[in-house]
Parts: structure tokens; sequence; C-alpha cells
């Protein structure tokens, strides 16, 4: 996995866009391109079996065994219908650190790591991405490429995701 | 009754070390202006533990110093006093005094006693200075009553002792002090007073010792002292001895004298008062602090007694008299310091997760090599067989550092209640079951302070005194059961005791004159976890062994911190059990793995009781819904696990897979597998940390080749089980077969 700096970071020397500068992790899914907040990433991993959850929605594959903890594993092609979901050595999962908890996502691939000052992200407006927008915190223009940089941790602990409690989810919230 | 207490003195060390640490923290972050009630409670709880434990262990010093500190500290919690900047100072100090008292206990240098004194004083000092507004400051004292044992005890002031007023002061604030006698200046006549306090006559006399000569003063338990007489102790030899006992060590008088001599440039008034090593000198712990005053002891102080009574009638107490500080002190053992480390727990956790995964290696390469020529390639098996062995042992060893049978609690408790009843004047039978059930090092420690409380609670408030028992009909010897058992996928620890039980309406009216909104629809349940909320307490008297209302709000909130809860079950004039239902994290189980389809579950054994692969015909349907198979005479239902687990290609019929029978709650059910794998022993994770809840199953645990293993949570299957068979075929019965 190459973390290429992209010309973009290269543009946003100027002092004050700088510090408020974030750093996202870039993945596909489908046609889409999305970001992330780089510090919820844990690691990237390659997909390996994981064991099936009885009556978990379609989309939770099951759990992994992360270094000796018990991590769900998440299928974002599934839960979002876009690709057909294929499973190989080259299958991608971003394992994510939220909320205290550690969850997997499985992606279609991760292109790279990038750097979008705060006012180069823009409010999303109404339009048909696959994620509701209420998971979308805006669009990040990267020269001719765009982001929807995404609002993880709202994403994985929500109702939809049931990866959460109800009461954990209470108390996470306090 | 005999166990070696001091095995758990390192424990109380660490933790009040922990306490007295967190204390300061919360001190210091303190603002005085507006300080946040939680963190108030924070502080007290504190002290109120380190109390509990002092007394327990019989450190009396430390326990005594404690609880003025946490009599000021529940004040300012309650909003009776105002916190000012001048009371953190103190509080602060006493915590530094609180510190060095435990480091004299730990064996190290011993606490200046002058220097405790003069905390105490202060902390007296505040209390006394700054009655509260709104409410009787005596109300936080022990009054009489017929549910706590109070000490009547006599005690006589020599006519020289300085700065007397400000020593019956401080007995004031310990129980209701009366003066019999003041001091005449001309004729030498001693005062006298009486105290009547919890304290024994033997806590009086330590406690004086801070402030007075020994020979200054004598306490004599009982209130033998008619109004207006003294009794003389300081003419007469005496067979009380109490006060001789606490100078058993002055040796001669020059020796004495010398002593006396080296001390007074350090002191102001003198060199009167001083009391060096007090807690070194004073008798076995044995009777120390537990309200046991036991005549026996004035026999073991006799010989001793004579000359230091010759020395009180001779002499008379002079105020430059002997100070004894003896070297006593310091001929006292120490005790080798504990050869234990305390580690943080998450290093332990990252060190069994490592060797999870080398075992999981490990095994990774059996399998590799087996496939090899063993000829050809015979010292890297070897090597690999010599790498399960260790990593086998390994593996044990990190698991042995996490786990530790409950009795390491448990075996607090006798003493415990021992000492408690007999203050209490109660008559209580402890039974311990399950003493060797194995739970997470990390728990065990979170769970003594709870457990504590609760013990005390029931020892207090529930058990009765022998006569309201046998008036009640019941034997007048109480009954106190604390049991550890596993229960589906949970340990659960029971405090029951056959007391009084817990007064609903009592436990209401508190509630409402807290001004909480209660009704009288409340369930029971909802009545009972009312005590939980922090400064509640139903009892009438607040005594240092309970009735603060800080117990069971410490439990619940130590027993939430480790995922777990508790449940109250009450029955008036039955009793009352309070269970601790902590989750499995990181406990060993031992299991038979089992296969359904391609997938493999875990069951834990403790639930198997055999299992069998029925001939067909033993196998019937019932009214066309569940299967049932006789098992020698028995029909018990059949639990197809495939279908209740979604899993694809699951054999669907007894006669094809076979049939796991397990019990729980009296029930007995016949779990339908594909095939018996094998037994061994798993460390359980919990399945929550990362994910949510899953119905039917308990936890999760990891294979030799590295997979997740879900482990059933049989209790749920044949709960649920129970509830399809009522909802499915009400009225229908089985025996319709």
């Amino acid at each position: 996995m190459t973390m290429t700096d992209t010309a973009m970071t290269d543009t946003t020397v100027k002092g004050s866009a700088r510090v408020v500068a974030r750093e996202f992790l870039v993945f596909t899914l489908g046609r889409e391109e999305y970001g992330i907040d780089i510090l919820k990433v844990q690691e990237i991993r390659g997909y390996e079996s994981v064991t099936r959850i009885a009556r978990a929605p379609a989309f939770i594959k099951g759990v992994i065994n992360l270094r000796g903890s018990i991590v769900p594993i998440v299928d974002m092609r599934l839960k979002f219908a876009l690709a057909e979901a294929t499973y190989d050595p080259f299958t991608v999962v971003i394992i994510l650190n939220i909320l205290d908890r550690t969850v997997g996502m499985v992606v279609d691939g991760v292109s790279d790591v990038v750097e979008l000052p705060a006012d180069s992200i823009r409010p999303p407006p109404e339009f048909g991405a696959a994620v509701d927008t209420a998971y979308i915190q805006g669009l990040g223009a990267m020269g001719e490429r765009m982001v929807i940089v995404m609002d993880i941790e709202r994403l994985m602990s929500s109702e939809e995701m049931s990866l959460v409690d109800e009461a954990a989810r209470s108390q996470s919230s306090q | 009754m005999s166990f070696d207490m001091s095995q758990f003195h390192q424990v109380f060390f660490d933790e009040t070390e922990e306490h007295l640490a967190n204390m300061e923290a919360l001190l210091l972050a303190l603002p005085v202006e507006a300080p946040d009630p939680e963190e108030l409670n924070a502080i007290f709880r504190a002290a109120h533990s380190i109390k509990g434990g002092a007394a327990t262990f019989g450190f009396d010093d430390l326990a005594d110093l404690t609880h003025v500190l946490e009599n000021l500290l529940d004040r300012v919690r309650k909003g009776t006093m105002q916190l000012t900047r001048e009371m953190v100072d103190v509080f602060l100090r006493s915590k530094d005094m609180l510190a060095a008292l435990l480091a004299a206990h730990r064996g190290g240098e011993s606490a200046d006693p002058v220097a405790v004194a003069a905390v105490k004083a202060e902390l007296v000092g505040i209390a006394d200075g700054q009655p509260s507004a709104t409410s009787v400051p005596e109300s936080s004292l022990p009054e009489t009553s017929p549910a706590h044992q109070l000490y009547t005890v006599s005690i006589e002031i020599a006519t020289e002792a300085p700065d007397v007023e400000s020593v019956l002061e401080s007995l004031r604030a310990e129980g209701e002090l009366t003066v019999l006698k003041q001091r005449e200046e001309g004729t030498g006549s001693p005062w006298v007073v009486r105290l009547v306090s919890v304290l024994t006559a033997l806590e009086v006399a330590e406690t004086l010792a801070f402030a007075l000569s020994p020979d200054a003063f004598h306490v004599v338990p009982g209130s033998m002292v008619e109004e207006a007489d003294g009794f003389g102790l300081f003419l007469d030899d005496t067979a009380g001895g109490l006060a001789e006992q606490l100078v058993a060590a002055t040796r001669t008088e020059e020796e004495a004298e010398a002593a006396a001599g080296n001390l007074a440039a350090a002191l102001e008034d003198n060199g009167f008062g001083l009391f060096e090593a007090l807690p070194a000198e004073t008798p076995t712990s044995d009777i120390e602090g537990f309200g046991l005053f036991e005549p026996l002891e004035s026999a073991q102080a006799a010989p001793v007694a004579a000359p230091a009574g010759q020395e009180a009638a001779g002499v008379r107490p002079a105020p430059a008299a002997p100070s004894p500080a003896t070297p006593a002190g310091t001929a006292k053992a120490t005790p080798a310091a504990e050869s234990s480390i305390r580690v943080n727990i998450e290093k332990v956790d990252l060190l069994l997760n490592l060797v999870g995964e080398l075992v999981i290696t490990q095994s990774m390469l059996m399998q590799s090599g087996s496939q090899l020529d063993p000829g050809e390639h015979e010292r890297l098996l070897d090597g690999i067989g010599q790498l399960e062995r260790n990593s086998r042992e390994l593996q044990e060893a990190v698991m042995s550092i996490r786990m530790t049978p409950i009795s390491f609690v448990f075996n607090r408790f006798p003493r415990v209640v021992r000492d408690l009843t007999a203050r209490l004047d109660k008559e209580v039978e402890l039974k311990t079951i399950g003493e060797n059930t194995e739970l997470d090092k990390g728990f065990i420690e979170k769970l003594s302070d709870p457990l504590t409380h609760l013990v005390r609670n029931s020892l207090d408030h529930g058990i009765e005194e022998p006569d309201v028992r046998r008036r009640k009909g019941k034997s007048p010897v109480g009954k106190l059961t604390l049991r550890a058992f596993h229960q589906g996928g949970s340990i659960v620890i029971e405090v029951t005791d056959d007391g009084a039980g817990l007064d609903r309406e009592r436990i209401l009216a508190k509630a409402r004159e807290r001004g909480m909104a209660v009704g009288d629809t409340l369930t029971d349940n909802e009545v009972w976890n009312l005590i939980f909320e922090p400064g509640f307490s139903t009892a009438s008297v607040v005594t240092d062994v309970s009735g603060r209302g800080v117990g069971m709000d410490v439990v619940k909130r130590n027993i939430q911190s480790m995922g777990g809860h508790v449940d109250i079950d009450s029955l008036k004039d039955f009793g009352t059990t309070i269970s601790i239902r902590l989750p499995l994290t990181l406990a060993i189980m031992d299991g038979m793995s089992v296969r359904i389809g391609n997938e493999i579950y875990i069951l834990p054994l403790s639930f198997i009781l055999e299992s069998l692969q029925p001939p067909p015909a033993d196998v019937y349907a019932v009214s066309g819904k569940g299967l049932v198979v006789n098992v020698r005479g028995e029909y018990l239902p059949i639990v197809h696990l495939g279908g209740l687990f979604e899993v694809a290609h699951a054999k669907g019929t007894a006669s094809e897979g076979i049939l796991v029978i397990v019990e729980c709650d009296e029930t007995r059910l016949a779990l339908l597998v594909d095939e018996l794998i094998g037994q061994q022993q798993f460390v359980v994770k919990n399945l929550e940390t990362n994910y949510r809840k899953v119905e039917g199953i308990s936890g999760a645990t990891i294979l030799g080749d590295g997979q997740v293993a879900l482990i059933l949570d049989v209790t749920t299957i044949v709960r649920s089980n129970q509830r399809q068979v009522l909802a499915s075929a009400p009225g229908q019965s089985v025996a319709e077969v």
C-alpha cells in the first residue's frame, strides 16, 4: 500500500489554512471516492475468513481475531449495495478505532492519504451518493478529483449499522 | 478460624495508597468556592474505603484519623459545612499523615505521633469550630441505640495535665461526654468524666494517649464511677490495668526521664504529652479496635501494672513526667517487604494476547511441519515439538497471572464477620460456597470493596439481634452466605442473609425525605434500587460500621465499572440476597467444541450432562412442532442448533448428528449438533467489546488456528426454548406422545 502525498498538499502551504488541514484516508466504493479522518484508522489489512454471526444483517460479515480481540467486519459494498462483493487476497479491510471500539470495514480499495484544508471542504449538497447525507461531512476537492468526506464515527455508531447496542450508544453519546 | 491475615495486608496497603493518591489529586483539583458534589463524594468514598479497610485489618490509628476526616467530609458533602481553603489544607495534611501511618505499618519509619495528634486536633477543631447551620452535627455521631454497641467508659484525668479542655473537646466529638467532676486547683482532685460512645475503654485510652501522658489519666470501662466521686486510681494500685498496660514499656524511671529530656527540646509544652510509638506498644491487634475489651488483658499486664501503679502512686503525675519514649517501637518486627509487584492489568492483557498469537503461529508451523518428511527434517520437527510445549507452558503461566480463585476475597470475611458480630452483639454463621471459582485478577481487586460493604450492611442492618430473631421464630444465629458460581456466561457472587429484609416503607419514606419523586406504585425491585442512590441510607443511626449511605452507591459504581450489575432480592423477615453478576471477560472456561455445518461453536462444559446418538425410534414429534427424545424414560425437547443459528448444511435429524444433553435451571434440553470435536480450555473473549450482544451467544474464543469460535449461551437457549414452548403450544401437553 503506497501512501503517496498528492500534489494537492503542496498547494496548501499558506499559514492559517495549513493549521486546520486534516489528513484523510481515501478509499473507493464503486466509482466514488470517500475520505475518512486518518486518525480513526488503526490499520489496513487484507481480508481473511470471518466467523459468521447468526441473524446479523448481511453486511456484517462476522468477526475476526485481531491479535486477540474479537473485531466485527462490515462490508460497505454490501451495506450500500455498490460493487459486487468478491473476497480474494486483494480485498481490503480498513480497521477503524471508533468510540473506543474496533471495527473493520471492507471497501473496494484504498487509494491514498490526502491533506485537505478545512476551507476546501464544502458542505454536502443534496446529491445522489450511495451514502446517506447525514453521514457526509462535506465534499473535498483534490484537483480534478472529488472526495466525499465521511463522518465515519457517526455512521459506524448509527443504529442502521447495528454494530452497537442501544445501551452502549446512549452511553457514548453522553 | 485461623488463617493469616497478613497475606491481605499487601493488598490493603496498595489499595490504600491508591485511595490516598486519588484523594490528594481530587483535593488539589477541588475548586473551594464551588466544589463539585461528585468530587466531594469521591473524596469521601476514598476516606470511607480506607477506614473500612483499616478497621478490618486492625490498623486502628489509620481508622481513627480517617474516621475524624470522614466525619468532616461527610458534612461538607452534605452541604452542612462550607468548604474553605484552610480545610482543604488540613485535609491534605491528614492525607500526608495517613500516608505516614501507612508507611509505618508497612515497616518503614514510624510516624510522628505528635504530628498525627496535631492533625487530628486540627480536624476536630474545624468540626467543632464551625457548627453547621442547617443540621445538628451530632446527627452524624453515634447515639444510643439498641442496634449498635455503645460503651460507657469513665475517665479520670490528673489535675496537672495541660490542655484538658481541648482533650475533652476531642472526646466530645466521639460521643456523649459528661463531666462528672471539674478539676479543683487547690485540692488536686482530678477531672472525672464519663464518655458514652462506640469506643471501648482501650480505644479511648489510645486516643487520650496522643494528647496526655499515660500516667496522667485512667480509663475504666463501665459507669462505675458515681457522680462526684473519683475512683482514686491515682492513689491505688488497680486491677483496671489499662493505663498501666499502656505504660508497660516504661522500664525504669531513669530511662523514662532520659527519654523525656531528649524530647523536651522538641516540645513547646515542657515535654509533656508525648507518647511515642504507641501503636507498636499497644497489645495484639486481636483486641485492638474491634470493640472487644477483654479483661484478660489486664491479667497480662499485671506484672508491669504493679511498678507502674507504684510509680503513679509515689511520684504522682508531674508535668515534666516521664514520656515513655521507649525503644519498644523499634523492636517491632519489620515484615519483609512482599516480593510482589503491581502491574497494570493492560500489560498482562497485552502479554496474554501476544502469547495467544504465538500459540497460533506455533500451531500453524505444526501444521506445515506435519507435511514434511520426518526423516529428512528431524531437527526441525523436534524444534517445532519443543516450541509447542514451551508455548503451552508460557500460555498457562501468563493465564495464571490473571486468574485467581475468589477465595482470595472470601477469606477476608470470616474475620470481618467475627469482629463485627462481636461489636454488634449478634451471632452470625458465615458460610462460603464456591471459593474455587476462578475469576479475573482485575475483578478480584475491585470486588473486595463492594463485598465488604455488602457484608457489613448485612451484618449491621440485615441480621437482627438474637432476641429479635427468637421473637420472630428464627434461630438466634443468623446466616450469612457468600456464594460464587458461573452462570450463563457470567460469574455470579451472592451475599445472602436471613435477616429482616429491606423495609419498603422506610426506603420510600427516606426517598421522599430526600425530595425524590416516588409513588407508591413502584415495584419492589424499583424500591430496592433506590438504595443505590448516593447518600441514601435508611439506617437510623450512623455507626462507623455502616449507615452513611455511601456503601451501596460505591458497590454499584464498582460493579458497573466492571461491566456487571447488581440485583437485590429481598423478602421481609426472610432475608436479602444481593447478587453481583460479572461478565466472563477473561475467564477461562472448560468447553466442548462442536461442529454445526461448517462452523465451530463452543458449549460450556459445566452445562453438559452427556451426549448420545439416539436410535430414530426414540425421537418423537410433539404436536407437529418440536421434537423430543426419549432418554431413559425422560422426554427432552430437541433444539436444532443449525436451525437456531441459521447454519447452512447443518444436519437435520438426531440420528445423523449427535445430541448433547444440557441442563440449566433444572431444565434439560437436547442440543442437536453435527459432531463433537473435542474438549479443552478456552479463553473467553467478550463479544460486546467491539460488537453488540447476540442472542444465544455469551462470548467468543480463539481457536488454535486463529479463527474465532462463538460460545453458546446455554441459559438463554434453554429459556428461549421454554418461552417458545409456552407461546406455541399453550395448553398442549407433552404427554400427547
